[in-house]
């Protein structure tokens, strides 16, 4: 019971921060909608290639500027922060799974205003019934970009230019999201199962869930 | 009961054998050793650079030391599982380790929230460090010594065994060095110790039972 309520609390905590920086809200959020017009624009009127190409760009935009939203944690992560943790008693864990609790909240509301955002520039071409399935695939990828960052972040804790490296570690290992997300649309369009690639999102949130909670601690005592 | 004289051991609430922590390759504590009974208040002197923090986050679990060992209540600091042992530590460093987009009341708050200290007793740790008035400024706007005071009233709510204090009542006014001086009293009086790290010999001499003094990474005992 105490893993959740501390995990809530550090969630509580930094949704309360963001609130008040709105860095995500204020910064990334409009910048990436910027980078969502710069599309349209230089394509000029080719309409159907901007149609073509929107969910596309939706995942590559929804990727690389949600790395800085889920990144945004480890970079504001003080050492005077993680000692007071630690000197509370905080579960290593339990820290995980708040900074994932709160970063997924951001990700999962920066990715959808993205979807609503490309939705009315690029008016895209959807299969039908892609709603549901581009929905869900957002909201996995959210989590799982979340977790992922969330861990590169403790992997490089306390070292110099972490955010940089951090980035360095998230985008590789993004992959198997990105592939997941494209191709559960992709399967619609061609008419084939989506849940191959509905169920690689799943495996990939479980295993970095997994693996985030599993090495919180021992990632915690590393660094000392 | 015998009725024969009996003697009884006392554990030392933090013992130092022959502990020496290297930071970047670099030897920064060399053979410390040093034995805290409950109720001691030791105070450690020594020049920029000569360990004082790094002895301070050694007794704290926040660093381990690479030769010998460290034991806090009873655990050997590089034990696994700390989390318990780690509860009853209280530290203040150079820094307050406080959020800055939170008030000062929030962080304190926060403090109750994750230790599952009833919140009841933060109106009264504000109380007694003389912050009731200002409880809902933001901590970044706060003076330095106002969120010094946030630190003394966490630690009134988390009541630790072993008290850390480094450098914890420079730039502090009078009223507020003598709540650090009750602070040290109280955790004594529950049968506690403290280390206290500080240059100012006159505060030192004033507050601790015993003296040491720390040059070039090794202890020694100034008086008995």
């Amino acid at each position: 019971m105490r893993f959740w309520q501390q995990a809530l609390e550090i969630a509580r905590v930094d949704l309360t921060v963001e609130q008040r920086v709105g860095s995500t809200l204020r910064i990334t959020l409009p910048f990436a909608v910027v980078a969502l017009i710069v599309f349209p624009l230089a394509l000029g009127l080719q309409l159907g290639v901007v149609s073509a190409i929107g969910i596309g760009v939706y995942w590559a935009l929804g990727i690389l500027f949600g790395m800085q939203v889920a990144l945004r944690q480890s970079a504001t992560d003080s050492r005077d922060r993680r000692d007071l943790h630690t000197l509370l008693g905080v579960d290593p864990a339990a820290r995980f799974a708040g900074r994932v609790i709160s970063g997924g909240v951001l990700m999962i509301g920066f990715l959808l205003v993205l979807l609503g955002a490309m939705t009315v520039l690029f008016d895209p071409s959807l299969p039908e019934g892609v709603w549901p399935v581009l929905l869900l695939s957002t909201l996995l990828v959210a989590i799982g970009l979340t977790e992922l960052a969330t861990l590169a972040g403790e992997v490089t804790s306390g070292l110099s230019n972490r955010t940089v490296l951090a980035s360095l570690i998230v985008a590789p290992l993004a992959l198997p999201l990105i592939i997941g997300a494209s191709q559960s649309v992709g399967a619609l369009e061609r008419d084939t199962s989506i849940l191959p690639w509905i169920l690689l999102l799943i495996a990939s949130d479980l295993a970095l869930a997994v693996a985030g909670v599993g090495l919180a601690q021992p990632l915690e005592e590393a660094t000392r | 009961m015998s009725g024969g004289r009996e003697t009884r051991r006392v554990e030392p609430v933090a013992l130092f054998d022959r502990a020496g922590v290297s930071l970047g390759g670099r030897p920064v504590l060399r053979g410390v050793d040093l034995s805290l009974a409950p109720g001691e208040v030791v105070g450690i002197s020594g020049p920029n650079g000569s360990g004082k923090t790094t002895l301070i986050r050694t007794a704290a679990t926040l660093t381990s030391p690479d030769h010998g060992s460290v034991t806090v209540l009873g655990r050997d600091s590089r034990d696994r599982d700390l989390l318990t042992t780690r509860r009853s530590i209280g530290l203040i460093g150079h820094s307050p380790g406080l959020i800055g987009e939170l008030t000062l009341g929030e962080n304190l708050d926060h403090v109750a929230r994750l230790a599952g200290i009833e919140r009841v007793r933060v109106g009264r740790a504000l109380d007694v460090v003389g912050l009731s008035e200002v409880a809902g400024r933001r901590a970044d706007a706060s003076s330095f010594g106002m969120r010094r005071r946030v630190e003394i009233a966490r630690l009134l709510l988390t009541k630790p065994r072993l008290l850390l204090l480094d450098e914890a009542a420079s730039g502090l006014d009078e009223a507020a060095r003598q709540l650090i001086d009750a602070l040290v009293e109280s955790v004594c009086a529950r049968g506690g110790a403290c280390i206290v790290a500080s240059h100012d010999q006159a505060h030192l001499e004033g507050l601790c039972t015993r003296l040491a003094s720390l040059s070039g990474g090794s202890l020694e005992e100034a008086t008995a």
